[in-house]
């Protein structure tokens, strides 16, 4: 019996505690939103990224299939099939310009604001995810150019992922 | 022998066919609004040795499977090592709980080949050895936290038995079973494309306990550090290395720490292969182990 303890100590307090930090995910949430800016911030050192997505041109034509797969996806299509995808696609155009330091502005409303009452979870923000990662593929951006604009979109996932 | 290849070749057939079932599950669910495989691509992790989620020697802080947070994931693996003297047979499987807790199994069998001849055990004796794990992921996203320097942590328990109680005890070793604990902190570089994994375990096991727990040199559990890099060339292919210390509780061999150098690739959510070239170092009357590693999985 006493051969079970430790082991069983250690899974309680493991339990506990990533309990406690679920809670705490949980109530950090309204905090992060709120300061939670219109767009990622823009990065001078990502300019030649923004070449490499083709520049604003790019980045339409880009849209142009990311919205499509959005919409073919099932996990996504609820979220666009009744939106403005044109006045989306134009925002997002904006947006990822400005993360990768193009010569646009972006004027949308603020991430948590879209998205408060769309009710997404992981799943959709993941298949939203891989949606674009196709498309970018599909425009034979490298490998390593998505990831750094992957790497300013992952932290919007707090004002995005609403649903826990 | 006989019967050694034909269940491995029944097993093969097993794992091709739970994944053209997870496969044929997954597009069922894909046409319904997917209620599991939402974890994105190779973030998983593959099954390491023991079992767990991780690299190929290594746990990762990773819940293995593809289940978000709402799902349940899982995965089967078989693992092949050829060595010079030695060969290892491992299967297993693991269920990923909600990216919360991991709970793993897995069967290695280490056979001696002519060693074991050679040590009056016979030719192909094989130590068999079940280890359950249990993984829980504390705090942090391996994928989402890009804009700290938090990584993702977890904890886990890894329970071993040997099969070979008695050979053990006449080498030396104080226990055929015992538990190893560890703490793994996995970050994902995305800027970089790069994940790197640090992982420290307490154990007592030799050779990852093959060849049992505690020994006449040493019998208290020791901190070892294990260490993996990976670099993401695309979304299906990754290359990486990793690094795995051991202790060396047994009067009878010296314990070396292994390396490996490895290849993976995801062609889709559902399969995965590993290769790797593997130095493990000496084992008991063998210098240079060093040889191929292959691991095929299936996984939603």
């Amino acid at each position: 019996m006493f051969k079970y303890s430790l082991p069983a100590a250690v899974l309680a307090t493991a339990v506990l505690f990533a309990q406690s930090t679920v809670a705490q995910e949980a109530a950090s949430m309204p905090q992060q939103s709120a300061a939670m800016a219109a767009s990622a911030p823009r990065d001078p050192a990502l300019k030649p990224v923004f070449t490499e997505f083709g520049g604003k041109q790019g980045l339409m034509s880009l849209m142009d299939d990311f919205m499509d797969n959005l919409v073919a996806d099932p996990r996504t299509r609820p979220y666009f099939e009744n939106a403005d995808r044109e006045h989306i696609k134009a925002e997002l155009v904006d947006q990822f310009c400005v993360i990768l330091d193009g010569p646009c502005t972006y004027t949308g409303k603020s991430m948590a604001s879209a998205h408060r009452n769309l009710g997404i979870n992981r799943a959709g923000f993941n298949a939203l995810v891989e949606d674009l990662q196709k498309a970018m593929s599909k425009h034979d951006i490298p490998f390593r150019a998505q990831n750094k604009l992957l790497a300013k979109l992952a932290p919007m996932h707090s004002a995005v992922i609403t649903k826990k | 022998m006989q019967t050694h290849r034909k269940s491995r070749t029944a097993l093969l057939i097993g794992l091709a066919m739970a994944g053209g079932l997870s496969s044929a599950m997954a597009s069922a669910a894909d046409t319904g609004g997917s209620q599991f495989s939402n974890k994105l691509l190779l973030t998983g992790g593959v099954s390491q040795i023991e079992g767990s989620a991780g690299g190929g020697l290594t746990p990762w802080a990773v819940i293995g499977g593809y289940g978000t947070q709402d799902e349940i994931g899982g995965n089967a693996f078989y693992t092949r090592l050829n060595l010079p003297d030695y060969h290892l047979d491992d299967v297993g499987a693991l269920v990923g709980f909600y990216n919360r807790v991991e709970v793993s199994f897995a069967q290695q069998r280490f056979n001696t080949e002519q060693v074991g001849g050679a040590l009056g055990l016979g030719n192909g004796f094989t130590f068999t050895q079940n280890v359950i794990g249990v993984k829980v992921r504390l705090f942090g996203d391996v994928v989402l936290d890009q804009n700290s320097w938090m990584p993702q942590v977890s904890i886990g328990i890894q329970h071993k038995k040997n099969d070979q109680a008695a050979v053990l005890r006449f080498i030396g070793a104080k226990s055929d079973q015992g538990n190893d604990y560890y703490i793994s902190a996995t970050k994902l570089f995305l800027s970089q494309s790069l994940l790197v994994n640090a992982t420290l375990r307490y154990t007592k096991a030799n050779q990852i306990g093959i060849l049992g727990f505690g020994g006449d040199k040493n019998n208290a559990y020791k901190p070892e550090f294990e260490g993996s890099v990976a670099y993401l060339l695309s979304r299906n292919w990754a290359i990486g290395a990793e690094y795995r210390q051991k202790p060396n509780n047994l009067g009878i061999a010296k314990e070396d720490n292994w390396y490996d150098a490895f290849v993976a690739w995801a062609p889709t959510k559902h399969v995965s292969l590993t290769l790797a070239y593997a130095d493990l170092g000496n084992i008991v009357i063998k210098q240079k182990q060093r040889g191929m590693y292959a691991s095929v999985q299936v996984a939603f």
